[in-house]
């Protein structure tokens, strides 16, 4: 007896529960595809099982689909993944705490501060300790600023996916932009390596505010001009509203967090909800949509990138003064400067960069809301100075989840967009 | 039996009926749970009836050669795995965070699809990398690593590996 018989709480996602033929999710392996691959005969019916991807331009990355088709139609279809799988959560029981944020930040390469950021969060909930208040509130910056690259990055590869091929020059151009600015501050374009437990690597460079705020000159015209080219377009509109619909009840059974969940009208944002870092000090609103459609889930994106404007806006004013890192000893590396001039500094900084610092043991897990929803870190520690247990809750693998019911029923077209409005990073989804 | 024997036998009972208990679950405080491979489902339909709609995350953990004595609460017996399944209440915005204990010998855990389709990528993981089997699960298959892969990643014993340098340890022949 399962136990959904006797479940009293019916809700709209029996759909999503499904387990025979007509489940959305397809469940074959790939020696049952080759089968039937090898002989399309053996079957009576029209359905043609069709293979799309790894290496597909708008499968973003390496997303391989089994498709089962009736004529143009998908009627079940899998999400293939693995092909980018380098053990990273395995590599990570090799690092140390210091060295674990080079190793997460390649997860998600489009918002690499993010697992960063709840990496740190997780080592410093089991260290026990609060970082300064500069800290936090540099941190939130760049999470900010981090977000709206992202979403940009969204917004060239959603237009080139559906034929605004320009788009893709434009999102691109202004993602650069932004990208300018974290490299100024981290010294790295991506895979920065600058959130770490106890702080951050570096202070902001002297004259950030007057970067920052030709940043925000700069990008709310470029988004006046995507309104143009896009929002308000009638063959945009055709070709998103009413595609890959989910209802709430339907993304929460799939666990779906983020954009995908807001798009059906459900208000969850952990910056809200569960805040971390300075959030409730900050205005925003949380962007949700109507219908669960990608053309919500599209502008979800491109309201959130002017609402991360605005949350900077505030950083700008109410950046506190102080130290950009814990002064504790035990997980901060000297000044460069006093490297220098003291042998005990000189020996301190070797040792924390080569032993690194022990953490206590326990567990914790710290989650922050990345673009693409909860992005949790799950850490166990045994007392040394290398995670025993590291495991990245990545929204991305789990949002995967949704595309074949967001597909079922829909064309083959219609199957690029709902893969782009999808938004997955599979460096994360693989890990 | 003498009396005092007795009378101290059922007090310890008692103890063990005031443990808290949450769900059908011994509850450790902070919002983690501990179940048995029996409570599990029972205790994760319960936790859902109660408000926790979401499963946030659901991994392992590969206690063999764990460094520190393990932290159990009485009453929890420490096995090799560790199942950690977290819940999440929207309304309460509260979170649980349920640990298992799976045994190497026989590593099976009742599938948590039919409460949380959501669940479905996240076993198929735990079985990638851990080698524990979610009973009843739709499609029990490896997910990350190749069908025909043998051995399970994450697990302490699975050797890591790796790619000998080239002119690291050349001899010089001058």
């Amino acid at each position: 007896m399962t136990v959904t018989e006797n479940d009293e709480t019916i809700d709209g996602a029996e759909r999503v529960r499904r387990r025979g033929d007509d489940a959305a999710v397809l469940r074959l392996s790939e020696a049952e595809a080759a089968m039937i691959g090898a002989d399309p005969s053996a079957s009576d019916d029209e359905r043609v099982l069709l293979n799309m991807g790894p290496s597909h331009p708008s499968t973003h990355g390496v997303l391989r689909l089994m498709l089962e088709m009736e004529g143009e139609t998908i009627l079940r279809s899998k999400p293939v993944v693995g092909y980018l799988h380098t053990g990273m959560e395995k590599q990570a029981e090799q690092l140390t705490f210091l060295q674990g944020c080079t190793n997460v930040t390649r997860m998600d390469y489009a918002s690499p501060l993010f697992t960063e950021l709840a990496f740190s969060l997780a080592t410093e909930k089991l260290l026990g300790i609060d970082v300064p208040e500069r800290a936090v509130w540099i941190r939130m910056l760049m999470s900010e600023l981090n977000r709206m690259s992202s979403h940009l990055l969204f917004m060239a590869t959603n237009g080139m996916d559906l034929g605004a091929v320009s788009m893709m020059i434009y999102g691109w151009r202004e993602r650069e932009e932004v990208l300018r600015f974290l490299e100024k501050v981290t010294g790295l374009r991506m895979n920065h390596n600058y959130i770490r437990p106890g702080g951050v690597a570096a202070d902001l460079p002297d004259g950030w505010q007057a970067d920052v705020e030709r940043l925000l000159e700069l990008i709310p015209p470029r988004l006046e001009e995507y309104d143009i080219l896009m929002t308000g377009q009638p063959i945009w509109r055709e070709r998103l509203q009413g595609v890959g619909v989910l209802n709430a009840d339907e993304a929460l059974a799939l666990s779906a967090t983020g954009p995908i969940l807001r798009s059906t009208g459900y208000a969850w944002d952990l910056r809200r909800d569960e805040p971390y870092l300075a959030y409730p000090d900050v205005d925003f609103d949380v962007i949700v949509g109507s219908y669960g459609d990608s053309y919500d889930r599209y502008a979800i994106r491109l309201n959130e990138i002017r609402e991360s404007m605005r949350i900077v806006e505030q950083i700008l004013d109410r950046m506190p003064s102080g130290d950009y890192r814990i002064q504790d000893k035990k997980v901060t590396p000297p000044p460069r400067v006093r490297i220098d001039e003291s042998m005990e500094a000189l020996i301190h900084h070797f040792k924390i960069f080569t032993e690194g610092f022990k953490v206590p043991e326990g567990e914790a897990y710290a989650a922050v809301e990345s673009p693409r929803g909860e992005l949790g870190v799950y850490m166990v520690s045994d007392g040394s100075s290398t995670p025993y247990r590291m495991h990245v809750r990545g929204p991305s693998y789990i949002n995967l989840q949704t595309m074949p019911h967001l597909m079922q029923g829909g064309l083959i077209a219609d199957g690029v967009a709902i893969i782009s409005s999808v938004d997955p990073i599979m460096g994360e989804v693989d890990r | 039996m003498s009396d005092e024997a007795e009378i101290a036998e059922e007090a310890t009972q008692e103890n063990a009926a005031a443990a808290s208990t949450r769900f059908g679950m011994l509850d450790a405080g902070d919002g983690v749970l501990h179940a048995s491979v029996d409570t599990y489902l029972a205790g994760c339909a319960e936790a859902r009836a109660d408000g926790f709609g979401q499963l946030i995350d659901l991994t392992a953990v590969d206690y063999l050669t764990y460094g520190a004595p393990r932290n159990l609460p009485d009453g929890v017996e420490a096995e090799r795995f560790e199942v950690v399944t977290q819940l999440i209440n929207h309304s309460t915005r509260e979170r649980i965070r349920i640990r298992t204990q799976v045994s190497v010998d026989e590593p099976v855990l009742p599938t948590l699809f039919d409460l949380w389709p959501g669940a479905e990528n996240l076993e198929r993981e735990v079985y990638d990398m851990f080698g524990i089997e979610f009973a009843d699960h739709p499609d029990m298959s490896r997910i990350l690593m190749p069908e025909e892969w043998v051995g399970h990643p994450l697990r302490k014993d699975y050797a890591i590996g790796s790619i000998p340098v080239q002119f690291k340890a050349a001899s010089n022949e001058r």
